[in-house]
């Protein structure tokens, strides 16, 4: 019989076990630049989240109003002042390539400050640690409070349902704001408390409450370390020059007291800034210390920047202990030269290049995109006629999309055969040889168009023949090709 | 019944008792969750026969007491698609025939309920593009026998044309061969005078005075002196470029020897109202429609 494995026997070396019990993290409160940074891209974030779909945008009468607006009865996306058809998704496409890029390229100038200060997962979970901090009181309280969990006092169950009552809230506006950018918000936001809105908008409330409640009130830094996939990615597409958030062990090593390292400099012998205070790793969201040089679980929030610029001050020792730089600097700084900041290398000069590329061809398309298309589709059955005058006649379905918000008159010409005539079926007669239609705005319409044409002036079994769709009003011209073929 | 069991020595299971030359069977009963599922199975079959129709009888079935009937659920299937149809077919029914081509919405609705309902009627004569083969019209060109306006095509696709409906199209053509009427050389020449029409060419040495006299004497009845036919008894035109059963001259020959008269039936009974007018709108928006 095998013995089974202790814990114990599964190590590797001295990296710990393969498996660790999550270590609660009480993050301090802090203030500072990097703090108040957050704060203000925090209200942006939400702000923007929650007050989207409350935008109004004008276009015209029977079109929605909404300036966001994702409309899947209807088969829309609106965008302020544009509207994209289902077969435009290749916008969406080239939005994530840019999006990505960018990404790429902000990674290769500050690290994972996607990570530290615009990440839904950091901002969430930042404001539902304000609000643990608001009820429970800071890092000592908490971490006492926690450790003393089987003492249920009224003040201690009214703070813990306070506390998530309040996480819930916010979860639940969280979702709610979610399902606005799919119908009109105004009239959801009175459907919602009367029970008139469809099931799907009141799941997919559920959905939202329960994951960002779960997701920012318990696993926290957990989706950071062991479910983004970002972390691993961006250290392949990092570089020695990014700015990380690095300790500068050249000033801070070697750690001693304030008192110390007072008697060491009076000697003139080098004393190291650190104090050990242990604050960066107090105020740290992920519970990680700094000092011991980048790690996976660092998002770049910059609190720990924070943390140890008051100590500095207090102490009365220069600030940027801990700052956005990298190991290149601190060599530089060692061997005594000044350090050197990179943002223009030719990695970020190429990510750039292909984000000014990608926006460049995506705001070329937009620009120019069509907002009257037009498809043929030549009858199969039967490919072609023959009249009773010997003439030849073939059908052909023709597709017409109007994508602007107004009706359009439009004719049709066509060229290829010779001397040949055109007819829509369903269209007045009046002008039989120019047919004019009205197409809806905003809709896709079906017509079924005959092109005729002598026998005599057309011998060839298949001729190509060019369709033009021109807006009367306006002169637009949208052109297809198929063939005209004889019997 | 003497107990012959015993435990067999090598695997210590149970034997049945029996005993075949010398060879002993070991008892491994089913397992009780398996024996009870199956006693469930059977009990579950004797609810479904008595709910659900099951036996069949020599003339019909056992119903059982639901009164489940697959046909039943087809019919209020079909009858709740009726309700979400209703009111656009109700439009639709209302419109007259020349309003609904003019009118987009009422034009794809009838198309697309005409192209279904062709497909699943029309198509085995006319075939499914409505192109039509010897004998039976091509319905996208411009030649029509019974007439191409939309009123004519309506009628047309009601009564049918020698279905033995009373309202339908009468008229055919005569077997002037079979009845004596006109002897084979006679027939021959006003074939050819037939093709002369539509400039088709003549065989070597006919005599079109006496082909025009043949003519003159028996077909302008019906096919008119102009020869373009007559709509109001199926006369075709026999001067344009398109032959129902075919422009050479046998066939012609063998069509005024032994008639034609090919049937279309009566739709009308068989098709309701609204379905009969999207399909005159269907087949005149084809493209030959007058």
């Amino acid at each position: 019989m095998n013995k089974p494995v202790t814990p114990e026997e599964l190590q590797y070396d001295n990296y710990g076990p393969l498996y660790a019990a999550r270590k609660k993290v009480y993050p301090q409160s802090v203030s500072g630049t990097f703090r108040r940074i957050k704060w203000a891209l925090m209200a942006v974030c939400l702000g923007v989240y929650y007050l989207l779909p409350f935008v109004r945008w004008n276009r015209g009468l029977g079109a929605p109003d909404q300036a966001v607006l994702i409309d899947f009865p209807n088969r829309r996306f609106y965008f302020f002042f544009i509207e994209l058809w289902p077969q435009e998704v290749y916008y969406f496409t080239g939005l994530l390539i840019l999006a990505a890029v960018i990404l790429f390229l902000m990674n290769s100038i500050g690290g994972r400050i996607w990570c530290g200060y615009l990440c839904p997962q950091t901002v969430w979970t930042d404001l539902f640690y304000a609000v643990e901090r608001l009820v429970e009181g800071d890092r000592r309280e908490r971490m006492k409070k926690d450790a003393a969990a089987h003492k249920w006092t009224a003040k201690r169950i009214c703070e813990v349902v306070l506390k998530h009552s309040i996480w819930l809230m916010i979860a639940w506006w969280t979702g709610g704001a979610w399902v606005l950018y799919f119908s009109d918000a105004p009239t959801l936001v009175k459907d919602l408390p009367t029970f008139q809105a469809p099931l799907l908008a009141y799941v997919w409330i559920g959905i939202l409450t329960t994951t960002t409640y779960l997701l920012a009130g318990y696993m926290r830094e957990q989706v950071c370390v062991y479910m983004c996939p970002w972390p691993r990615i961006q250290a392949s597409l990092t570089d020695e020059w990014a700015l990380n958030v690095t300790y500068r062990y050249d000033r801070g090593e070697k750690r001693c007291s304030v008192k110390k390292a007072a008697e060491l400099r009076a000697l003139g012998e080098h004393a190291g800034d650190c104090v050990d205070c242990n604050q960066c790793v107090a105020v740290c969201p992920t519970g990680i210390d700094i000092r011991n040089g980048p790690q996976l679980e660092c998002i770049q929030c910059g609190l720990c920047i924070d943390a140890c610029d008051t100590v500095m001050k207090k102490i009365g020792r220069p600030t940027g202990l801990i700052g956005y730089d990298n190991d290149i600097n601190i060599h530089l700084r060692q061997e005594g030269n000044a350090p050197i900041y990179r943002i223009v290398r030719p990695r970020t000069m190429v990510y750039s290049a292909v984000i000014a590329l990608v926006g460049g061809i995506m705001l070329y398309a937009l620009a120019t995109r069509s907002l009257l298309d037009i498809n043929v589709l030549h009858d199969r059955n039967p490919v072609a006629i023959k009249l009773s005058d010997g003439s030849i006649r073939n059908a052909y379905t023709v597709r017409l999309l109007n994508k602007s918000g107004f009706d359009r008159v439009i004719a049709f010409d066509i060229d290829g055969p010779v001397n040949a005539a055109v007819h829509v079926v369903g269209a007045d007669s009046v002008t039989p040889d120019r047919p004019e239609i009205v197409i809806p705005r905003d809709t896709t319409t079906e017509l079924r168009l005959l092109v005729t044409a002598p026998e005599e002036t057309n011998p060839e079994k298949s001729i190509p023949v060019n369709f033009h769709v021109t807006d009367i009003g306006l002169g637009v011209v949208a052109s297809a090709t198929d063939n005209f073929v004889a019997p | 019944m003497t107990d012959h069991s015993e435990i067999d020595s090598v695997s210590g299971t149970a034997t049945t008792g029996h005993e075949w030359d010398g060879i002993r069977e070991l008892n491994t009963p089913l397992p009780r969750w398996w024996v009870y599922t199956f006693y469930l199975t059977i009990v579950w079959a004797i609810g479904y026969w008595v709910l659900y129709p099951a036996w069949p009888l020599i003339t019909s079935n056992t119903r059982g007491l639901l009164g489940y009937s697959s046909r039943a659920n087809v019919a209020v299937e079909l009858a709740n698609l009726d309700k979400i149809r209703g009111d656009r077919m109700a439009a639709l029914g209302a419109a007259s025939l020349a309003d609904i081509e003019k009118d987009p919405a009422l034009l794809a609705l009838a198309r697309a309920r005409g192209r279904t309902v062709f497909g699943d009627n029309c198509a085995p004569c006319h075939g499914s593009g409505a192109a039509g083969s010897k004998g039976f019209p091509n319905l996208n060109d411009d030649d029509w026998l019974w007439g191409g306006t939309l009123d004519q095509i309506e009628q047309t696709i009601r009564y049918g044309a020698r279905s033995g409906n009373d309202n339908g199209h009468q008229g055919q053509m005569l077997a002037f061969g079979k009845d004596g009427t006109l002897k084979p050389d006679e027939i021959v020449t006003v074939a050819n005078y037939v093709r002369s029409l539509s400039g088709l060419p003549t065989r070597a040495g006919y005599d079109a005075a006496a082909g025009a006299k043949i003519f003159a004497e028996n077909c302008v009845a019906c096919h008119g002196e102009n020869a373009k036919g007559n709509p109001e008894l199926g006369a075709p035109n026999l001067t344009d470029r398109i032959w129902l059963y075919g422009s050479d001259e046998a066939t012609i020959i063998e069509t005024i020897t032994n008639g034609r008269a090919g049937v279309m039936p009566a739709w009308e009974g068989r098709l309701d109202p609204v379905t009969l007018k999207a399909m005159a709108v269907y087949v005149h928006s084809l493209g030959g429609g007058k």
